[in-house]
């Protein structure tokens, strides 16, 4: 009797976890159809960069977020259309390559080595390399005086790297999963400094929690072209240019930075030309 | 064992023990006061941090929930995938041949020396070349594969040492009424030996659990761990915050698998039906470890 | 075939792996002992505590202990360990992180070996006129110690294992290398192949050896 129970016992255990993978795999919606009959279409943005795409209980906000809702809109879809998914850094390549998403707008530079893999459209944005500091910091001026100092990055981030090899060969290096790890050892003054594009770093220093804590150093080490990325020889990458054309003259790209970056006090570039990618 | 290693306490001793009780409080309370001055000067306790979780459930429907879903999914997968493997592999191990029974074991050793994480990089880079699983779902399929293999070759032993316990009369008798060895471990020792593991296999559970979060902080598997990163970026870098509500999180999960897993233990061994064997808890962690192992079932 | 492996500093990720496993041991098994003497002395609150420790460290996941060293020690209460360099601040973070979680283990296996010290022995040295830091230095550890070297030498290799959780927090070692190998080269299995054989390495001789000590000094009964 006593073994009937313990058998009962693991047969629900079993049911319950059977049921948890269950839940767990109807949210997959079926995602082969994206532009086809279904109507629907699937865009990769980031889900941790607040002021560029972020993912927050309401949905999902940001400048990239903005930008592809309206080129969408353009292509035909209204918002309740879109489907978003997250796209790391590494990930890009691939998931524009196998046809995950229809395409990318995730703080992505163009650069010659991205450009054999897959098309981009624009640029949309300019931004540069900067470090974030603290505002009481006065001692970082020029990339040099990063020799010596604490510089927090992303983990597998080049732009780290780039500091260490070119600018500031004696900078430390301390690697985090994420920017708001690096955040934390900013605020507390373990890092001195943290180092990525400036309309991230804008984004961070915006955040209702960080008024007046941080700055951005203004250093402009390098320029990062923001396009949407599509897949090779796709016919989206001359929709899409026609929609940022749009987007540019009829004001609402403007209207977009100013809702997204006004907050953080962040000096965009004016609206790059499509096409004109400054190296 | 405890009580039988000290005297009664007369009065001399009673007072030495206020003595170390009231040591052991203050230290304990200056390094509290300490943590928490510090977690205080440096804003970490401010109320704007910590009300995602505790004046609200939006934090917990937008990031935890789902991450906590993904958690438990790849767990479940991970051990309904591998306890078949395992009960195979386990069962090999104990073959007559030995073109079977190698085999077996140096996969189970082989996989039980090398790290879990190794595994899932591994699967991660292996899923991304050779097949064309979507990156969607590619860090589960990478977990998963990493916790199956190191989790079959642990469940092996563990089904291997489950049928050991049980008492050899147990297989002679099946043989005395002329079973064939496949008989014999069909119909009499695995529903025996099954029995006799459940607290074991429960307690496995919770090792696969914790390493889940590998997934998680290491690749980009969005498990419970990693949706404290999302959260985090949300809420203003509140990195002490959310850590502390996943690790609260993680305890309760692991804390009610591990005493169920006892509660089962004392269960069976109060069993009359049964043959009295069974694999107790502390059985997982001797097997997880490549090598030879004894005596690790307690006949009680 | 092995020309990719130049640049690369294979033999320093593992001899990290093997520091980080050293110290952490050393560690642990001090903080793990400690913790058993106060689980089964005579004052209550040492126990609740060292009972609450094992029963909460055991079931949190290692990376949250190690990224918590790192965000919580390092980067919100200014822990440096004494180090102003990063990397090796890093290092010490990671065998403190790993000592604390590996000690819960390790009280645990010697709580184990103290169980199979027959009564008779504590209570013939309670006879004598022993106390209680006596009976159990004297006497009963010095024989749970040597029941405990099989439990013991498991928690080692699942500490050899665990040292590469530090990747998560930049510590370079053999899964941080293998990591960014797999990223920059085209030569994923060879590279796999490689790693496990390190591994192997680490985790079969000492599996093999202690097991040979473990029968070498158990206690006849």
């Amino acid at each position: 009797m006593k073994l009937r129970k313990v058998t009962a016992a693991s047969a629900a255990v079993l049911a319950l976890s059977l049921a948890a993978t269950a839940c767990g795999s109807d949210d997959k919606k079926d995602d082969s159809g994206s532009s086809g009959g279904s109507k629907k279409i699937t865009i990769g943005i980031k889900f941790d960069q607040p002021g560029i795409g972020q993912k927050t209980p309401q949905g999902y906000t940001g400048f990239d977020v903005d930008v592809a809702t309206y080129v969408a809109g353009k292509l035909g879809y209204s918002e309740d259309q879109i489907e978003w998914k997250e796209s790391k850094s590494a990930d890009r390549e691939t998931m524009l390559k196998r046809g995950d998403v229809d395409f990318i707008a995730a703080s992505y530079s163009i650069t010659p080595e991205r450009e054999q893999l897959v098309d981009f459209a624009g640029p949309y944005l300019l931004a540069h390399q900067d470090v974030l500091i603290r505002a009481d910091d006065n001692s970082i001026k020029a990339p040099a005086d990063l020799n010596s100092k604490k510089l927090c990055s992303v983990t597998g981030s080049t732009s780290a790297q780039n500091v260490k090899d070119k600018l500031a060969p004696k900078a430390q290096l301390q690697e985090y999963p994420t920017y708001s790890a690096c955040l934390t050892g900013l605020q507390n003054a373990a890092i001195d400094a943290l180092t990525t594009d400036d309309s991230i770093l804008a984004g961070y220093a915006a955040q209702s929690q960080f008024k007046g804590k941080f700055k951005l150093a203004g250093l402009k080490m390098t320029n990062e072209n923001y396009g949407i990325g599509v897949k090779k020889g796709s016919d989206l990458k001359d929709k899409i240019n026609k929609a940022l054309e749009e987007m540019v003259s009829d004001g609402s790209w403007q209207k977009v930075v100013d809702s997204n970056f006004g907050p953080a006090n962040y000096k965009n570039e004016p609206a790059p030309k499509i096409g004109d990618i400054k190296s | 064992m405890s009580s039988v290693l000290y005297d009664a306490q007369g009065p001399h001793a009673k007072r030495r023990n206020v003595l170390y009780t009231a040591v052991f409080t203050v230290a304990a309370v200056a390094v509290l006061w300490w943590v928490f001055s510090t977690l205080a000067d440096k804003d970490q306790l401010a109320w704007e941090k910590w009300k995602p979780f505790l004046g609200g459930t939006e934090a917990y429907t937008a990031y935890i929930w789902p991450g906590l879903e993904n958690t438990l999914k790849a767990a479940a997968l991970s051990m309904i995938i591998a306890l078949p493997l395992g009960a195979v592999l386990g069962i090999a191990r104990l073959s007559d041949h030995a073109w079977v029974r190698v085999p077996a074991s140096v996969v189970v050793e082989f996989f039980r020396a090398i790290p879990v994480l190794v595994l899932m990089i591994f699967g991660m880079a292996w899923y991304s070349e050779y097949t064309d699983i979507s990156s969607d779902s590619r860090p589960l399929y990478a977990v998963v594969t990493g916790l199956v293999l190191y989790n079959a070759s642990v469940l092996a032993e563990i089904v291997r040492a489950g049928i050991l316990s049980l008492p050899r009369g147990q297989s002679e008798a099946a043989m005395a009424i002329g079973l064939r060895k496949n008989q014999t471990m069909r119909l009499v020792l695995l529903p025996q030996a099954v029995t006799a593991m459940l607290p074991a296999i429960v307690s496995q559970l919770v090792v696969i659990v914790k390493d889940t979060a590998l997934g998680g902080a290491v690749m980009t598997f969005p498990e419970l761990l990693a949706s404290a990163n999302t959260m985090s970026a949300y809420y203003g870098a509140n990195t002490i915050a959310s850590f502390t509500v996943v690790a609260v999180i993680f305890v309760a999960i692991n804390f009610s698998l591990t005493s169920f897993a006892g509660w089962l233990e004392r269960r069976l061994r109060q069993g009359k039906k049964s043959t009295g064997a069974v694999l107790g808890v502390d059985a997982v962690a001797e097997l997880a470890a490549p090598g030879e192992h004894e005596e690790v079932t307690k006949v009680g | 075939m092995f020309d990719f492996l130049e640049g690369y500093d294979l033999l320093g990720a593992f001899w990290t792996t093997v520091q980080l496993t050293l110290l952490s041991a050393v560690g642990s098994l001090i903080w793990g002992t400690l913790l058993a003497a106060m689980r089964v002395g005579p004052v209550p609150l040492m126990r609740g505590f060292a009972t609450a420790y094992v029963n909460i460290v055991r079931n949190i996941p290692l990376t949250v202990i190690i990224l918590f060293s790192s965000l919580g020690l390092y980067s919100t209460l200014n822990i440096t360990m004494g180090s102003e360099v990063v990397k090796t601040s890093n290092f010490r973070l990671a065998v403190l992180g790993l000592m604390l979680y590996t000690a819960a283990f390790v009280c645990e296996a010697l709580r184990s070996g103290i169980n199979t010290v027959p009564v008779g022995q504590a209570e013939a040295a309670r006879a004598l006129g022993l106390n209680f830091t006596q009976v159990l230095g004297l006497v009963v550890l010095p024989q749970a110690f040597r029941a405990a070297v099989g439990p013991l030498t498991n928690v080692l290799i699942a500490l050899t294992k665990n040292t590469t959780v530090a990747a998560a927090i930049g510590v370079a070692e053999a899964a941080y290398l293998m990591k960014e190998m797999v990223e920059n080269e085209a030569q994923l299995v060879l590279i796999s192949a490689i790693i496990a054989v390190g591994f192997c390495c680490l985790t079969l001789p000492t599996g093999l050896f202690l097991g040979w000590v473990a029968k070498k000094v158990a206690v006849k009964r």
